[in-house]
């Protein structure tokens, strides 16, 4: 057992999408919100909407951490960035998101040090191995990834190591799931929660989506989880979280993985770009660990942040919008030139859109 | 958000270890989850070793796909 | 943008843009604007290829090849994939100051048996040493030149049904190059695939008029390749994903950094596209070569997306195959 092929079987694929165009009430409307952006990636990578019938819609959701950091956020890495012995130490995804007025790829471009790590222990050991350098690490990511994060902050304290720091932007998922259920523009009948951050957080944070009437399944990442976790969905009667990805996900989660986001962070409100700010969805480091606190080390000096008014990301990514509905769209924002984040992020609604546009439009 | 792939465990020496897949292999970090060992399937995830994988559980789903 | 940046040399459509707005606009003339892997052109009865490429590969050794073999394979792939037999080549080399001498032997001398076995001599070059820090130890340039003996290359001789090969397994050297930098580093036993293939192409090109088209998809991998011929022309191209040869080392890694082996550099590959009546010919001549074992069909052009190319997924569905854009970035989301 290898956990992927296993889940990609094409036999076992074309049985499941024949029992959900079986199970779907070919009168009505389905609108499944797929939160999480590997899910957005996964569903298009393998053109799993090909597979199912029309009347079921996945909608992207503000699951794309990319996608909901605010232009704030890249502009005080950027600088950062711009002093001479600061290195930014980051994961890809951040490399080409515009800020404001620039982005860490332009900053390279024009000098400054930014170097793309897999881990945040990769950051902390560049750090060890250059101590005439302050490497700060950019924080970004869901509950999945911030214990990782945090555990480099650990390890830091731990090995004494003064010359690393995280700038912290990371965010939590039960929150923002909470607004979107009152969202007035937004008829989601079901989620697809993210396996992963369900890994770490089990299934408790989503129960009072249940309660608000909505159906919840747990998904896994392939193809079969995709398809399996949306004929879970069809088939509920009453709304209530199941779990589809049961090789991984446990309904209490990873203790240990929460208590040390609890140890290093504490839940603090965060503005989710497109959306605003959401009370208690955000972490911030402890005082404990403030001497590993990037903004309270350096206090990033910024130009007041300005989000382009012209783009919709913010209903694209709460669903309300499609791509195709965004004046920018393909035209003054595309791969190239992104203008908003759900185009720059590889899993942002709008990348996918683009990629597929040429097809929904022959 | 989180791409994370199923390796094996090859290695563990405290919260450091060895995983595999495909023949690729990769240090990740074992401090988020103790129960570990040599053999089982673990799911990485920017270096972390972040939860084991049920082999008993995966092939359940698999059955009951085939069972439709 | 008013800098260059790494995206402007990764072989997607910025690079393109690039030199359409910038090189195309100063330098233009009518063997440039042919835009093929070789300038092809007569010069009285003799029909020659002539092609330039520079090597800043970053490490300089990795599993599989140097910059040196690189340098070599490249350029000769590159005549070669005109139709054109390498005749000899020019070296240029750009040394960071500090290098070990022993390293710079080491280069030459893979340079040397790289040609020696490609058949083709190096009979001209150029040495030149920058100081510290204006450039990563050692850069290289080869120019190439090369006699064409199959004129039959023509991007407008392909039509609908035509089947799309690719000679071997993809993304093996961009995997091996990558695995050795620093902030990624995994251990792998894959190796650069960097290879020349002009003894494998020749031998192709005696089943007469039956290659239509052929390129190497370095930069920016197949799906870059496939567009440029596809781009502002009247036929798309399908390609079966589970046709596609991908080594499972190859797989985890691009699973594991979020990358797509369509979009990953291969030194030593060739795509050939050809007529559906002597695809099954082609295969078995490709496949007999040593660079050619993991040879398969992938896909085959298409009336329908014009201008485009497709992947149907093994999952049944479809999703476009874009041109890589700028750099592919590995993601952790």
């Amino acid at each position: 057992m290898k956990y992927v092929d296993e889940f990609r079987d094409r036999k076992l694929i074309d049985k499941v999408a024949g029992e959900i165009r079986g199970e779907a009430d070919t009168v009505r409307t389905y609108n499944f919100m797929e939160v999480c952006g590997t899910h957005t990636m996964s569903i298009f990578r393998f053109g799993l909407r090909d597979i199912l019938p029309d009347n079921i819609n996945l909608i992207s959701g503000p699951g794309c951490p990319v996608c909901v950091t605010p232009n704030e956020f890249i502009d005080k890495a950027i600088a950062l960035a711009r002093r001479k012995d600061i290195v930014i130490a980051t994961f890809g995804d951040m490399f080409k998101v515009p800020g404001s007025y620039s982005s860490l790829e332009k900053e390279k471009a024009k000098g400054a040090a930014v170097k793309m790590v897999y881990s945040s222990m990769d950051a902390l050991d560049m750090a060890m191995k250059n101590p005439d350098k302050e490497i700060i690490f950019l924080g970004i990511g869901f509950e999945t990834t911030a214990p990782t994060v945090a555990q480099s902050i650990v390890a830091a304290k731990k090995g004494k190591v003064g010359n690393y720091s995280v700038l912290c932007g990371h965010k939590t998922m039960p929150e923002a799931l909470k607004v979107l259920t009152k969202e007035p523009g937004l008829k989601i009948d079901g989620f697809l929660l993210p396996g992963h951050v369900s890994a770490i957080i089990g299934t408790r944070p989503y129960e009072f989506l249940a309660a608000r009437g909505k159906r919840c399944v747990v998904t896994g990442f392939e193809p079969l989880d995709i398809l399996q976790a949306i004929l879970m969905l069809l088939k509920q009667n009453a709304p209530k979280v199941e779990i589809q990805y049961t090789r991984l996900i446990s309904r209490g989660g990873n203790k240990l993985a929460m208590d040390s986001i609890a140890k290093v962070f504490s839940p603090c409100d965060s503005f989710w770009r497109g959306i605003g700010s959401i009370k208690n969805s955000g972490l911030r480091i402890r005082r404990e660990f403030s001497a590993f606190d990037a903004e309270q080390k350096f206090k990033p000096d910024i130009a007041r942040p300005k989000e382009n008014r012209s783009c919709i990301c913010g209903d694209v990514i709460k669903g309300i919008k499609t791509p195709l509905e965004c004046r920018l769209f393909a035209k003054a924002c595309n791969p190239e030139h992104p203008v908003g984040a759900c185009m720059v992020s590889s899993e942002g609604a709008c990348a996918a859109y683009y990629k597929y546009k040429g097809r929904i439009n022959g | 958000m989180c791409l994370g792939i199923p390796m094996k465990v090859i290695k563990i020496d405290g919260d450091e270890g060895l995983v595999e897949a495909g023949g690729l292999r990769k240090k990740a970090n074992f401090s988020l989850m103790k129960s570990a060992k040599p053999g089982d399937y673990i799911l990485m995830h920017a270096g972390f070793a972040i939860e084991k994988l049920k082999e008993s559980e995966a092939r359940k789903t698999l059955r009951a796909l085939r069972d439709l | 943008m008013d800098k260059i940046t790494l995206a402007h040399g990764s072989g997607g459509t910025l690079m393109h843009k690039l030199i359409d707005s910038l090189v195309m606009k100063e330098l233009d003339n009518p063997i440039l604007r042919q835009k093929k892997d070789s300038a092809v052109f007569k010069v009285g009865r003799a029909h020659f290829a002539f092609t330039t490429d520079s090597y800043v590969v970053s490490p300089i050794f990795f599993p599989g090849g140097d910059i040196g073999s690189l340098a070599v394979h490249g350029t000769v792939n590159d005549l070669s994939v005109c139709g054109a037999r390498p005749i000899c080549l020019s070296l240029g080399l750009i040394i960071e100051e500090g290098l070990d001498r022993a390293v710079l032997e080491k280069i030459l001398r893979s340079a040397a048996a790289s040609a020696k076995k490609a058949g083709v001599n190096i009979v001209t070059g150029d040495t030149k040493v920058v100081e510290k820090g204006s450039c990563d130890k050692i850069f290289i340039n080869t120019s190439g030149l090369g006699e064409v003996y199959y004129d039959e290359l023509a991007i407008d001789r392909i039509k609908a049904d035509d089947v799309v090969i690719v000679s071997g397994s993809i993304g093996e050297h961009a995997i091996s190059v990558l695995s050795e930098r620093e902030g990624i580093g995994f251990k792998t036993k894959i190796k650069s695939d960097s290879a020349a293939l002009n003894k494998l192409i020749s031998k192709v090109l005696a089943v007469p008029g039956s290659v239509k088209f052929m390129r190497d998809p370095t930069r920016g991998g197949v799906a870059t390749t496939l567009n440029e011929i596809t781009a502002s022309r009247k036929f798309g191209i399908a390609l079966d994903e589970k046709a596609i040869p991908v080594t499972a080392g190859v797989r985890q890694a691009c699973e594991l950094l979020g990358f797509d082996p369509l979009y990953l550099a291969c030194e030593g590959r060739v795509i050939f596209i050809a007529a559906k009546k002597d695809a099954g010919k082609l295969l078995k001549i490709i496949r007999k070569d040593v660079h050619g074992r993991s040879a398969a069909i992938i896909g085959e052009v298409t009336k329908e997306q014009k201008g485009r190319v497709c992947l149907n997924t093994i999952a049944g569905g479809s999703r476009l195959v874009d041109m890589l854009s700028g750099e592919q970035l590995p993601r952790i989301c």
